[in-house]
């Protein structure tokens, strides 16, 4: 585990003391009690969000039960210069809701009214900290849903999702939060009011609704979010397929896509995963598989039988080695749930598990997987991999056990060089989990300086003294100059005192 | 990313960095086709069509990436050889039409109800800023969040923020399946009924209402189903036996709805030469609205959330325009004028103009200044 309190030095802590009593009394007449947290038992549950192997203790914690009180408190936290880390129901996995030593987190976690909801013209008004399926479960009665459905839908938030442009299992068709958000209300850093976006179709001036998404709580604090709904399919059946080889299962999902079909979800998973999901879930996955395909159509009974016969066609033709058609709900929602819960799988196999996000086109899918495959041998670490095929959205899961210092050390290089090889293969390093602090290093690779120095541009425009969200996603040039530096000298940090943003 | 060296890109460094240097705006243009469109202004041209051609299609991938100079009918051409299409059906308005004018422009044609606005589709950018840096954002894949979106801030941005080299843009199959109904109904019956079926799993792909815009008059709807074979099929009696709607000949369907895209239908030809087309952006909710003074007749598309309507050209008028598609939670732009009008007209609501989108015009300002120092881009095509 990192820890990432720096501070060592009495005349530090001192300084900390000094500024968080500072904070603290500034706040405290804005707030109700139960709102402001400084006392290390109160806010150590904020030390980090999903990705737990960074932590760091913030001054306080701000919990503001309206937009009116979270504007105040970016007032003083303007005033005062102190950086605030925004934060929605802490399920990140890239550590963007990491704090700032010297910073405030502010939770919007208690900001989660579903403010309104519009069947007539498909939309739903919801406060930030709404969690993903709460819409979907709102609006179902009206043969509605909100398309994005990110693994963590149960608990992530819809500010969170806005903030990582949140994808899930059905974006290949549906699309992305991006593509499912209307209008976004909040608050720049000095508290004023803004809204991106409008119920139009468009707006006046250039498009920063569209900046706003994937943005990482680095613009700008979501206080509302209009999203649209869309008309629930009224069936949904899944072809489960089996490949004795990865390359046939990936020239597969080409094929489906060459074929002008756009399933409703197209998901991979390789054999060391069905098998970790197969002992937790029971679902009767073909364990001699090499790879799994997990292909679904919805609309109507007579578009989706339509579908399902040509997916069958152009899946037996790439040479599937077992074909299943879900047959009923219960039945298609057992072939999902091998893929669903392929995370606490990994959870039940090892120790601790570290999960990568890198993108890339989906002709490279068997490439990137052999690649993983001698990285495996190389860092002496076992990896599952299940992905959004249809998008290429690779999401390895390298097990490790963080008890050992040495192992996590491994995953971490591990981690960096798949996204290494993402890059190269004409990818990404994040598909929708966010850069945060996990992946900084890597956006010296993946991007040069002027694109880097463009990004720090992006930021001032927004937020002129860099106080939101500061530490996050956009590496500082010296970082990359370091971190240039370090991977030339064979990966020992030269000063591991430092702190490196 | 790493670029083979190019002569169109460093003559249009060159360009930019004299430009910055001698403090005189450049206004980027590709076949002229929109020239029209957005603030007008006399700065000199920097013409992109010498950078063109498609550099990277694979239907399986569901992208095209092609020059910023390359004719939208050579993309739209390569796509169709493979039953792909750009779902957001950007017009043309003109043989010689770019991409990266298309782009730029950032308008879309019917299919944007169901399909979404081109902004969606960008994937990835290659751009120059104003400092003459080659610069590329996004990608090529569907899903990026490393870095900030900026590859999508320039769709809808005229030429104001940076010069677009070349973009990645989504492409999907072309329906297996398309009808067009036809039918007249009154405004609000149609506002209301093709709002009630988008929200139902119907395979509704674009609609288009004519008519009388200040009475309760039928007006002709004309509707485009599109998706597997079997939907259409169904929706087909589904949604016109209520309406009584006929279903249109393929080939004249077809050329309804280019001619809609394209702006070529009378109810835009005849705009006078003292009259402005004014172009309105509405929320869904908007049911019909009535301004007095303005043409008899109103085009609704986009389920009535786009709509054309010509009128007098002068202040008053605008600013009637704007304060009811305001008032309405929308913005109105004078899109087209008249020959007669004096092209001088400020053409688009201000940021100002909007209760909580002041606090937006600083931070513009600011991402104009980052990107463009000099004010190289600086137009004023679009505010």
């Amino acid at each position: 585990m990192i820890h990432m309190n720096m501070v060592t030095t009495p005349q530090d802590q001192a300084a900390i003391s000094a500024l968080q009593s500072k904070l603290v009394s500034a706040l405290k007449p804005i707030l109700p009690e139960h709102a402001l947290l400084w006392e290390p038992e109160d806010t150590i549950p904020y030390e980090c969000d999903g990705l737990a192997a960074y932590r760091r203790m913030p001054l306080a914690v701000a919990l503001p039960e309206t937009e009116e009180q979270a504007a105040q408190i970016l007032k003083v936290c303007y005033a005062m210069q102190v950086p605030v880390v925004p934060r929605g129901s802490g399920t990140g996995l890239s550590g963007g809701a990491m704090p700032i030593a010297q910073g405030l987190v502010l939770s919007l976690a208690k900001l989660k009214k579903i403010v309104s909801i519009d069947p007539f013209t498909r939309t739903a008004v919801v406060q930030p900290g709404v969690r993903n399926l709460a819409i979907s479960e709102a609006v179902a009665h009206l043969g509605l849903y909100y398309a994005p459905d990110p693994s963590s839908q149960i608990a992530c938030s819809i500010g969170g999702n806005v903030n990582e442009n949140s994808g899930g299992v059905h974006c290949l068709k549906y699309g992305l939060t991006l593509h499912n958000v209307l209008k976004v209300r909040g608050l720049l850093m000095n508290g004023e009011v803004v809204e991106f976006g409008s119920l139009a179709p468009d707006s006046p001036g250039l498009d920063l609704l569209a900046i706003i998404m994937g943005s990482e709580g680095m613009l700008a604090v979501v206080t509302e979010v209009t999203v649209k709904l869309i008309a629930k399919p009224k069936l949904a059946r899944v072809i489960m397929a089996s490949f004795d080889d990865i390359e046939k299962g990936g020239n597969a999902v080409a094929a489906i896509i060459a074929a002008g079909i756009i399933p409703a979800g197209l998901e991979m998973m390789d054999k060391a995963t069905t098998r970790a999901v197969e002992e937790f879930v029971h679902a009767g996955y073909d364990l001699d598989a090499a790879a799994i395909l997990l292909c679904e159509s919805d609309g109507t009974p007579e578009e989706v039988a339509e579908e399902i016969e040509r997916m069958t066609a152009v899946l037996e033709k790439a040479g599937a080695s077992g074909i299943q058609i879900s047959k009923d709900e219960a039945e298609r929602l057992k072939f999902w749930s091998g893929r669903k819960n392929a995370f606490p799988a990994a959870g039940r196999i090892a120790a601790d598990y570290y999960c990568m996000d890198g993108t890339i086109p989906r002709r490279h899918i068997a490439t990137l997987l052999k690649r993983i495959q001698t990285m495996e041998k190389k860092y002496g670490l076992g990896c599952l991999n299940v992905f959004h095929a249809g998008d290429g959205n690779m999401h390895p899961l390298i097990l490790f056990n963080g008890a050992d210092q040495d192992e996590w050390h491994r995953a971490e290089d591990f981690g960096t060089e798949i996204l290494e090889a993402c890059v190269e293969l004409g990818g990404t390093i994040t598909g929708e989990h966010g850069v945060g602090i996990e992946k900084i290093n890597s956006m010296c690779v993946q991007f040069g300086e002027g694109e880097r120095e463009s990004f720090w541009g992006v930021k001032e425009a927004f937020d002129p003294e860099r106080l939101l969200n500061p530490d996050k996603a956009i590496p500082t040039l010296n970082r990359c100059a370091e971190y240039g530096r370090m991977r030339i000298s064979g990966g020992a940090l030269p000063h591991p005192e430092l702190e490196r943003f | 990313m790493k670029h083979q060296p190019n002569s169109n890109i460093d003559s249009f460094r060159e360009q930019i960095l004299q430009a910055a240097k001698a403090g005189t705006p450049l206004s980027i243009e590709g076949g002229g086709t929109k020239s029209w469109y957005g603030n007008p202004n006399s700065f000199a041209k920097l013409d992109t069509r010498s950078y063109s051609g498609i550099l990277e299609y694979q239907p399986e991938e569901l992208v095209i990436t092609a020059c910023a100079g390359t004719p939208l009918k050579e993309i739209e051409a390569a796509l169709a050889e493979k039953n792909q299409v750009l779902s957001f059906e950007p017009p043309h308005f003109g043989e010689v039409a770019t991409f990266g004018g298309a782009i730029g422009g950032g308008l879309a044609g019917p299919g944007r109800v169901s399909a979404g606005n081109l902004r969606d589709f960008v994937l990835g950018a290659r751009v120059m800023d104003g400092k003459g840096q080659d610069l590329s954002f996004g990608g090529q894949v569907m899903k990026n969040v490393a870095g900030y979106d900026v590859s999508r801030l320039m769709p809808g941005s005229l030429g104001t923020l940076a010069l677009l080299l070349e973009a990645s843009v989504k492409v999907l199959p072309k329906p297996a399946a398309t009808a067009t109904l036809r039918c007249h109904i009154s405004q609000a019956h149609a506002h209301q009924l093709l709002n009630e079926w988008a929200g139902q799993p119907l395979p509704l792909s674009a609609s288009c209402w004519i008519g009388a815009a200040n009475s309760e008059e039928h007006g002709e709807l004309t509707i485009r189903l599109s998706g597997a074979i079997a939907a259409v099929h169904a929706a087909i009696p589904l949604m016109g036996t209520s309406i009584n709607a006929k279903e249109l000949d393929p080939v004249v369907a077809a050329e309804f709805w280019n001619n809609l895209r394209e702006q070529k239908l009378e109810s835009f030809t005849n705009l006078g030469a003292d009259e402005t087309l004014y172009r309105l952006a509405l929320p869904a909710a908007c049911g019909p609205i009535r301004l007095p003074n303005m043409s008899p007749e109103i085009v609704l598309e986009w389920h009535g959330q786009q709509r054309w309507w010509k009128g007098p050209s002068d202040e008053h008028a605008f600013a009637a325009i704007k304060a009811i598609a305001n008032a309405n939670g929308g913005h109105g732009i004078r899109f087209r004028q008249g020959a007669n009008v004096d092209p001088a007209k400020e053409r688009f609501t201000k940021l100002s103009e909007q209760a909580h989108s002041r606090a937006l015009e600083a931070v513009q300002a600011r991402l104009r200044a980052a990107f463009d120092p000099a004010g190289v881009f600086a137009t004023n095509r679009l505010p």
